[in-house]
């Protein structure tokens, strides 16, 4: 066993975003799961980011995590408002019930 | 290179004060349908402003924010279409906002944030502020769709809109975060430069990612899920402004990022591109055939005009880049005119919006069917509508870069495409009338549907004109540091 190096980051934050891309697409229950998924997405971008920021010794990748941060957190927000605005004409937030429109 | 000015950039500023204006103003101004007619009209006035401030500024290359924001004439052309189509759009919505029940001013605020997303998109020259200016663009987005609240297609539109799109910023997000992390830069120059020297196996796989995500944001086939479900579900006067105005927003960005910072690995994009082309295409033309619903048959239709305009960028040349500028301002003008027609076929003041309903309308407003039939004509590429010129720019620099086939392709699919554009002149002009249209139409929607078909129709005088302008701002699109 060696030391853990940049490719060992890579690794695991390839493995997030394949579970979060996966998960959107296999999950037939819930939106909300939806969510969580792309919110994972994001923070494997964010590892890697912070670990190519730390292999390259300048700052310029964490800061851009930091956006990301921020720009997560009013995603979401405009997501579950979309979800609520969704929930009260449908009555459901099920995947399968998002049907309205064939597509 | 000054760092610190911020000249290049008065525009968006301008933008961004003005939309804080405008909140403060909406929340002290109280009956809602005086706040909703006056939020409208000061955007269209600050869109106005931000044109004259761009043109102010002038065409040449410059810098602001430390070198991550960039200006020059490409960007200029692309951001005063924007504005141009935003404005366009604006003028049309006074019926539509209160018909629609959506006459809240948050909807023309939620646009000028999205064109300001955008303008900062265009001008972006690092990929930190390219999200940034992404995000700004989508976010209001998502929330326009689902702008009438009590309706369930409306509400679904927008949260089809927002998982996919938010999938989509994931892709390009990661994608960014490979880039930046196998050339170790963040702006445009470094990575250009970076990739001059060696393009690894990483950096070309961050490419893959982040072709995708702004694939998405222009609906090219396979990434066009969401495209016909928006535009069907949302109030038809915002599907108008998603079929305009980010569309060509996201396709500046993808000349930029092609033909800008990847154009020494363009051996690795064009094979994506051109796949991309194809499918985008095939599935529009295909997709259309079996439409009832004219919102769908117009997003089949975006689909298939991104994927010529995609063989444009296949082409990988300088003839190619000239192609996809005229191609998309023709995309602009004809789809702004399409729309200010579906936009005034109502039946007492319930939009209409299958196709058959289009019935017998040569008989009752022959002037607005003359209209359509040139748009059809224009959108299908027969000759000598603008269109025409358009396809026959993208293809014949396709041709001389060698890809015939591709071009071949490109002109099979137009047939294809021909036969639903022609099905629609043929539902006008010989079906017969089912249902009484409205005869009272808005004066700005005559003027933009009567004024895009008079320039489609005599596209060939203008042309010359526009060539050269087209030309003189080639040079600048390759932007080199410095």
């Amino acid at each position: 066993m060696g030391d853990i190096s940049l490719i060992h980051y890579l690794m695991v934050a390839a493995i997030l975003f394949t579970f979060g891309a996966v998960g959107i697409f296999l999950n037939r229950k819930n939106v909300i799961i939806i969510l969580m998924c792309i919110e994972l997405m994001l923070l494997a971008v964010n590892i890697n980011l912070a670990a190519f920021s730390s292999f390259h010794g300048h700052i310029t990748g964490q800061i851009f995590a930091m956006f990301i941060l921020t720009v997560a957190a009013a995603e979401a927000a405009i997501g579950l408002a979309i979800l609520v605005v969704y929930f009260r004409n449908r009555g459901s937030i099920a995947v399968e019930d998002i049907n309205m429109m064939k597509g | 290179m000054d760092l610190l000015n911020l000249q290049p950039a008065i525009a968006e500023i301008f933008l961004a004060l003005a939309s804080l204006g405008l909140v403060l103003l909406s929340a002290f101004i109280m009956p809602q349908e005086y706040a909703s007619k006056l939020v409208r009209r000061l955007t269209i006035f600050s869109f106005l402003i931000a044109i004259f401030l761009i043109i102010y500024n002038g065409y040449k290359p410059a810098y602001a924010f430390n070198g991550q924001f960039f200006t020059s004439s490409f960007m200029v052309y692309m951001k005063v279409i924007i504005l141009l189509g935003a404005i366009g759009i604006l003028m049309m919505a006074k019926r539509e906002f209160k018909q629609d029940q959506i006459d809240r001013p948050e909807l023309p605020l939620l646009m000028l944030l999205s064109v300001l997303g955008m303008m900062l998109m265009v001008s972006a020259n690092d990929i930190i502020l390219l999200y940034m200016g992404l995000e700004l663009q989508s976010l209001p987005l998502y929330v326009i769709a689902a702008i009438r609240r009590e309706s369930l297609r409306s509400s679904e539109a927008g949260l089809k809109y927002f998982l996919l799109g938010a999938l989509s910023s994931g892709l390009l997000l990661y994608g960014a975060s490979l880039l930046y992390g196998f050339t170790g830069h963040t702006s445009y120059d470094g990575i250009k430069i970076a990739l001059e020297s060696n393009v690894s196996a990483g950096a070309v796989i961050g490419m893959v990612f982040l072709i995708s995500g702004i694939a998405f944001k222009i609906s090219a086939a396979p990434f066009h899920m969401w495209t016909p479900d928006v535009y069907e579900g949302s109030p038809t006067i915002v599907t108008a402004f998603f079929a305009v105005v980010p569309k060509l927003a996201a396709m500046t960005l993808f000349l930029r990022f092609t033909y800008g910072v990847l154009a020494d690995a363009s051996d690795s994009w064009q094979q994506i591109v051109m796949i991309i082309a194809v499918l985008s295409m095939l599935v529009g033309a295909g997709g259309a055939i079996m439409q009832t619903d004219i919102k769908r048959l117009m997003a089949y239709s975006s689909i298939a005009h991104m994927g010529y305009a995609l063989v444009g960028i296949a082409a990988a040349s300088d003839m190619g880049i000239g192609a996809v500028m005229l191609y998309m301002a023709i995309y602009v003008i004809s789809s702004i005119g399409v729309f200010a027609i579906i936009l005034s076929i109502k039946q007492e003041g319930r939009p209409l919006t299958r196709i058959e309903d289009l019935s017998g309308f040569s008989r009752s407003h022959p002037v607005y069917a003359l209209a359509m039939m040139v748009l059809m004509f224009s959108m299908a590429g027969i000759p000598p509508m603008g269109g025409f010129f358009g396809k026959w720019y993208v293809f014949s620099a396709a041709v001389a870069s060698g890809h015939v086939i591709l071009a071949i392709i490109g002109v099979l699919a137009s047939v294809i495409g021909a036969f639903y554009y022609i099905r629609i002149i043929k539902v006008m002009y010989v079906d017969e009338q089912v249902i009484e249209i409205d005869h009272n139409v808005p004066r700005s929607n005559m003027m933009i549907a009567f004024g895009s078909a008079l320039i489609m129709a005599f596209f060939l005088f203008g042309l010359s004109i526009l060539r050269e302008q087209i030309t003189a701002a080639i040079p600048f699109v390759v932007f080199v540091a410095g």
